[in-house]
């Protein structure tokens, strides 16, 4: 039984949105164009495969269902969970929680304990961890070549899926490998990379905690994988919320002016000299202090999390509306007075439809530019607005939840950096490659870009 | 040019009202006093007559628009609209939750916030400009691709990892300065090299990438043509040019947000523990204190939109072609 949050429902909405809009743009001449571009371009099409992926990782953690787990003994447990798609696919990682901190491939703990062995002698040694390496007699000697043919496993199996994709997409594209677009072959390569790391990982996460254990012992790539999604909902849902203002407002300023153009700068300038930050900080205390007040509204953890998630997107999106609108009105002046427009208006077109068919279309470039180019700063706000506590719930997974809770622990002898580390780098990897998407995007949209 | 100062100025004043009315909905209307006074005292327990003594030691006890048991113009006057909002206009900040004078605090912080944000803007815009005319000199090379892929790289790299691994790196590990604290007067120093190298390498994929198409813009143009056909050498169109062309954008761009420097980095203060604006507003979140979020809140307002009058100001007296209406 599906179970949906409302940022469930609002992902899904977005990507179905994003697919229908597509669908539809790739009918149209003058916007499949720029695209062809961009799927001509190798940096394009290895950004935007590797963005996909992260988008594929985040709507399978957004479709929730109710799930029994596996009890230790085999059977099934009888207490049901509201779980992703991705907490399934990802089971034993989920489970698989130790005491407390241990580092990447590690087969004993992190920091000494008192144990007693079976001659009932009593040590101050490493224990042994409960799941990672667990599977091997001697772990001193036998880990190296054990990592080592599970590694080769895991590439076996990555090649062997890739290929499985290749015959799959070679039925439905029979002229793939004679057609000249430079698009599939360069994305087929980034997924024959992908399809590799993932199964190696696949082969290798079961018995070992590749990106090791947090403070109270869960598996740091599971965390990692989980913070996906709401990077992506703070990205994409903020993106939602700012667009339909920015548009509207943008375009009625620059078309009607007089009092309208007036009223609108007024309220951008008003709502822009506030520093972000502050603004953010002031909402989100507002909605802490509303939630304290109101908790019969939310049931569980889960969906107060989640509304904190929803209200964030909101807030980032009122606060963010501004400059694409400014940038808007600046090109609608323009382009309101272009010929075409003015034979348009002489021959009595209304000033709706002279809005939706002439103007909008022609503005379309620099949505779709700050769209892009948003997206990444806003993934990385997220971090930073966690650090200062304004940021997603403490129990939500984000990768500046991540951050915050292991950066105490860079103090720790030996250091503690695992946790840390795999925060930034995914982060790094999805702003990364959206960055690169953007300004591949920018290259193929802004006219003025044109060599 | 005086006229045109004027009515620039008159203008600040609707805007600042409406940045006014906005945090006074945000702060008194969404949740009202009560509920602010509940979450102070922490507990779900409280006495009413604890609230109620709480409201009355920092003046939230009145109403909120209107009172109407006073007399006249007290009306109006004697209720937390006409108190907290007002009073912010002629800088009368009033006292923290917590019972402290804002405005004495503010003035002693400023000066560490100040220490750390202009070596911070000097350097890195030198930088920048170093590094975007580099790119431009070797345009269309394979140099120039490699630089543009590391500005993206750098741009991708969130600023709590320039301040974490610099920290631990620099700080830790090579102990070359201090990791954190900030020592008044001289002192300082030490304290303020790292910030300021961090935040001039967080910086800088951003701001390379951004001088970059203004100095495209700028070579793009006529004149640059022209200089080139009557034989001057690239390092002389470039420096001679291009740059000084490209300064009336530059100049202005800094001159907008020379004003929010007092109100210093949130995060690069709160992790060096440098006792400036920046910490002070991040201790004022933490620990919930309304008031002084309220007045930095406004303080920012205020110091963007003499950053934006200023930027007005410096194109008419920078660039000739700019009309006063």
């Amino acid at each position: 039984m599906l179970t949906l949050l409302w940022t469930d429902i609002a992902m899904l909405g977005l990507v179905i949105g994003v697919i229908v809009a597509i669908w539809r743009s790739s009918k149209k001449e003058h916007l499949r164009r720029p695209w062809a571009k961009v799927f001509n371009n190798r940096v394009g099409v290895v950004s935007l495969t590797v963005v996909l992926v992260f988008l594929l990782i985040g709507v399978l953690d957004s479709v929730r269902l109710q799930h029994h787990d596996p009890l230790p003994n085999g059977d099934r447990n009888e207490h049901a969970q509201t779980l992703s798609v991705l907490d399934i696919i990802l089971t034993p990682l989920r489970l698989q929680v130790e005491k407390t901190y241990s580092q990447p491939f590690a087969s004993t703990a992190y920091s000494k304990e008192m144990s007693v062995d079976k001659a009932g002698v009593s040590r101050w040694t490493y224990p042994r961890l409960l799941y990672g390496g667990a599977h091997l007699q001697n772990p001193e000697s036998d880990k190296q070549a054990d990592i080592l043919s599970k590694l080769s496993k895991g590439l076996a199996q990555g090649v062997a899926a890739w290929c499985v994709l290749i015959f799959i997409v070679w039925l439905l594209i029979k002229n793939l490998f004679n057609s000249q677009s430079k698009g599939v072959s360069t994305s087929l390569l980034t997924l024959l990379v992908i399809f590799c790391v993932v199964g190696m990982a696949a082969s290798l996460a079961p018995y070992y905690h590749i990106l090791g254990t947090d403070k109270v012992g869960e598996d740091v790539l599971y965390q990692a994988l989980k913070s996906i999604r709401t990077g992506l909902v703070i990205g994409g849902l903020t993106t939602i919320v700012m667009l339909p203002i920015a548009i509207s407002l943008g375009l009625m300023a620059g078309f009607f002016r007089g009092w309208i153009d007036d009223v609108i700068q007024y309220v951008y300038t008003t709502l822009s000299s506030i520093p972000g930050v502050l603004l953010i900080a002031a909402a989100i205390l507002m909605a802490q202090v509303y939630m304290a007040n109101n908790p019969e509204l939310f049931t569980t953890v889960e969906e107060r999390a989640d509304m904190r998630l929803l209200l964030l997107c909101l807030i980032l999106g009122i606060t963010s509306w501004t400059g694409l609108c400014r940038l808007l009105r600046a090109e609608t002046l323009k382009i309101r007075e272009m010929d075409y427009v003015v034979a348009a208006r002489a021959l009595g077109v209304g000033r709706f439809q002279l809005l939706k068919r002439h103007v909008l279309p022609n503005v379309m470039h620099l949505v779709m530019i700050t769209i892009a180019l948003d997206f990444s700063g806003l993934v990385l706000a997220e971090a930073v607005l966690s650090y200062i506590n304004i940021g997603v719930d403490p129990s939500t997974y984000s990768w500046g939840n991540m951050i915050n809770t292991s950066r105490l622990e860079m103090a720790r002898e030996p250091i503690v950096w695992w946790s840390l580390t795999a925060a930034f780098v995914f982060m790094f990897s999805l702003v990364l490659a959206a960055n690169l998407f953007a300004d591949v995007v920018r290259d193929a949209f802004d006219p003025r870009y044109i060599k | 040019m005086i006229n045109y100062i004027i009515r620039r100025l008159l203008y600040v004043i609707p805007v600042l009202l409406g940045v006014n009315i906005l945090t006074f909905v945000l702060f008194f209307v969404v949740n009202t006093p009560d509920d602010m006074a509940r979450m102070q005292l922490g507990d779900k327990h409280v006495t009413q007559a604890a609230v109620d003594n709480w409201k009355q030691q920092r003046g939230y006890h009145l109403p909120l628009l209107w009172n109407a048991q006073e007399a006249g113009l007290k009306k109006a006057s004697n209720t937390i609209f006409f108190n907290k909002s007002v009073g912010l206009f002629v800088f009368d900040l009033g006292i923290s939750d917590s019972g402290r004078d804002i405005v004495a605090d503010i003035t002693q912080r400023m000066w560490p916030s100040l220490a750390i944000a202009i070596p911070s803007l000097i350097f890195g815009v030198l930088a920048n400009i170093t590094f975007a005319l580099l790119l431009i000199f070797y345009r269309s090379s394979a140099l120039e691709f490699a630089g543009l892929f590391l500005c993206i790289a750098l741009m991708s790299i969130s600023g709590l990892f320039y301040i974490i691994a610099g920290q631990y790196f620099i700080g830790k590990l090579l102990a070359l300065t201090p990791i954190s604290g900030y020592a008044p007067g001289i002192d300082a120093f030490k304290f303020i090299l790292l910030p300021v190298f961090i935040g001039v390498i967080s910086g800088l994929g951003a701001g390379v990438r951004w001088y970059r198409t203004l100095f495209l813009e700028e070579a793009a143009k006529d004149y640059v043509r022209t200089a080139r056909a009557k034989g001057l050498s690239e390092l002389q169109v470039l420096f001679q040019h291009v740059l000084k062309n490209a300064m009336i954008p530059i100049l202005t761009g800094i001159v907008v947000i020379l004003p929010l420097l007092f109100m210093g980095s949130l995060i690069t203060e709160s992790f060096f523990g440098i006792p400036g604006l920046g910490s002070y507003t991040i201790d004022a979140i933490s620990s919930q204190d309304f008031a002084i979020v309220r007045s930095m809140v406004f303080l920012g307002s205020f110091l963007y939109i003499i950053g934006l009058l200023m930027t007005d100001i410096s194109y008419t007296l920078v660039d000739p072609r700019v009309r006063l209406n």
